[in-house]
C-alpha cells in the first residue's frame, strides 16, 4: 500500500468513528408523555406511530365528504384519550402527547390550527372515574 | 301472429313476471328517510331543507345567531372580516310599510354555484343536500364567496381559537351554514331550528324535504313558500313563508 493509500484508509476510518459517535450523542431520550388512559390503541402502537397520519386522511374523507360517524381512526377520538391529565389538551408542552411526539420527531403538526385540541367534555367525564380507580 | 313475435311476447310477459315479483315482497322503487345508523354513509333519498316562517319571525330577535354561533364556535362579533354564519334581514315595503324579518343562511342549493366555481373541489354537496366545505382541500381563493347569490359563505382571516370538536375552523379557508351537519348525522336539528322553538317562536321547521311524510313538506304542500331568488334556479333546500 502507497503512503497515500495508507492516509486514505487512516482518513476514512477516522470519519467512520467520528459519525459513529455523533450518533450516539445526537440520539434524544424518547419523550416523556402525560396521557390521561392507558389501555389499547385502535391499533398497534407500532402500527400507528408509523402510520396514523394515514388513518386519519383517510376516515377524514369518509367523516366530511360521506357523513360516515363514528369512524376508527377519528382525530376527535384521538385527543379524547391522548389528551393531559392535567389540563385535558394534546397541546401546550413537550409533555402533552401530540405536540411532545412531534417534536421529537420533527414532524410539523398542523391539525390543530383547525381542530380542536382538547378532548371532549363527555370523554373528560368518563376518563375521570378511570384515573380515579388507578389511584 | 309470426312464430317470432309470439315468443318474444312469451319472453317479454315472463321477464315482466319475474321483475314484478322481486319488487313486491317489502322492497319499494322509492324509500323515504330513516334515522341514519352510526357509521352509514348520508343517503342520496334524503333532501334536508328548512322552511322559515316569516310571521313568526320577530324582528330584533338573534336567538337563531347567538344559538349558531355558540354550537359552531364563532366569535359572534360582526367586523367585515367576521364569520357570519347566519344574517338576520330585515325588511321593508316602504309603500304599505309591511315590514319582515328572517334569517337568511346558506340555502343548501341544488344546484350551488359556489360548487360549480370550486377550482379544487372543496366545495361540495352531500348526497343528502347539504353545502359544505372540505377545510382540508380549500386553498382559500375564494371564488365560492364571489359566486354564492346569498352572501352566505365567509372567510377566516385569523387563526382561530376554541373551535369545537365537531366544526373544525381555521384560518385560511372558507365556511358557512353547515345546517349543523354533525348533529343532523346524529339524527339532531340545527341548533338555530332548537333555538327558535325553545324561544316559543317555532318559526323554522327542519327536516327531509323528499319524505312526504315529515313536517316541512306537509307545510310545503299547504302553504306559499318561496326560494330565495328563484329566478336563478338554485332550487334552494331553504324556503321562506309569508316574504
Amino acid at each position: 500500500m502507497t503512503a497515500a493509500g495508507t492516509l486514505r484508509a487512516a482518513l476514512a476510518a477516522m470519519l467512520l468513528l467520528a459519525v459513529g459517535a455523533a450518533g450516539v450523542i445526537a440520539r434524544a431520550a424518547a419523550p416523556a408523555l402525560d396521557a390521561a388512559r392507558s389501555g389499547p390503541c385502535v391499533e398497534d402502537p407500532l402500527v400507528m406511530r408509523r402510520s396514523h397520519m394515514d388513518f386519519l386522511k383517510h376516515d377524514r374523507d369518509d367523516t366530511v365528504r360521506r357523513g360516515i360517524r363514528g369512524v376508527k381512526h377519528s382525530l376527535a377520538a384521538c385527543v379524547d384519550c391522548h389528551a393531559s391529565k392535567s389540563d385535558g389538551r394534546v397541546l401546550g408542552s413537550d409533555r402533552h402527547f401530540c405536540q411532545g411526539c412531534h417534536r421529537y420527531a420533527a414532524v410539523k403538526l398542523d391539525c390543530f390550527d383547525c381542530h380542536a385540541s382538547s378532548a371532549r367534555p363527555a370523554a373528560t367525564a368518563a376518563a375521570a372515574p378511570v384515573s380515579g380507580a388507578a389511584r | 301472429m309470426n312464430p317470432v313475435d309470439k315468443r318474444r311476447r312469451e319472453f317479454l310477459g315472463q321477464a315482466t313476471a319475474i321483475a314484478g315479483a322481486m319488487i313486491a315482497p317489502g322492497v319499494f322503487l322509492y324509500d323515504y328517510a330513516h334515522a341514519k345508523a352510526p357509521g352509514e354513509p348520508a343517503s342520496g333519498k334524503v333532501r334536508w331543507g328548512m322552511l322559515i316562517d316569516t310571521t313568526k319571525c320577530e324582528s330584533g330577535c338573534r336567538d337563531c345567531v347567538d344559538a349558531c354561533n355558540k354550537e359552531n364556535g364563532l366569535p359572534g362579533t360582526t367586523r367585515p372580516t367576521d364569520s357570519q354564519w347566519i344574517r338576520k334581514v330585515e325588511l321593508k315595503d316602504l309603500r304599505s310599510g309591511k315590514a319582515i324579518s328572517a334569517p337568511v343562511m346558506c340555502q343548501h342549493c341544488a344546484e350551488p354555484p359556489c360548487v360549480d366555481v370550486c377550482p379544487t373541489g372543496a366545495s361540495f354537496k352531500r348526497e343528502d343536500g347539504i353545502v359544505l366545505v372540505d377545510r382540508h382541500t380549500c386553498i382559500g381563493c375564494r371564488y365560492c364567496v364571489m359566486a354564492c347569490p346569498y352572501k352566505a359563505r365567509s372567510f377566516v382571516h385569523e387563526a382561530t381559537t376554541g373551535q369545537k370538536p365537531d366544526v373544525p375552523r381555521g384560518k385560511g379557508c372558507v365556511e358557512s351554514c353547515t345546517l349543523c351537519v354533525h348533529k343532523v348525522d346524529r339524527g339532531g336539528t340545527p341548533s338555530c331550528v332548537e333555538a327558535c322553538a325553545a324561544a316559543g317562536h317555532h318559526a323554522i321547521v327542519f327536516g327531509d324535504l323528499n319524505d312526504p311524510e315529515s313536517a316541512i313538506s306537509k307545510r310545503v304542500r299547504a302553504v306559499a313558500t318561496t326560494q330565495l331568488r328563484a329566478d336563478l334556479r338554485t332550487d334552494n333546500g331553504v324556503r321562506y313563508q309569508g316574504l
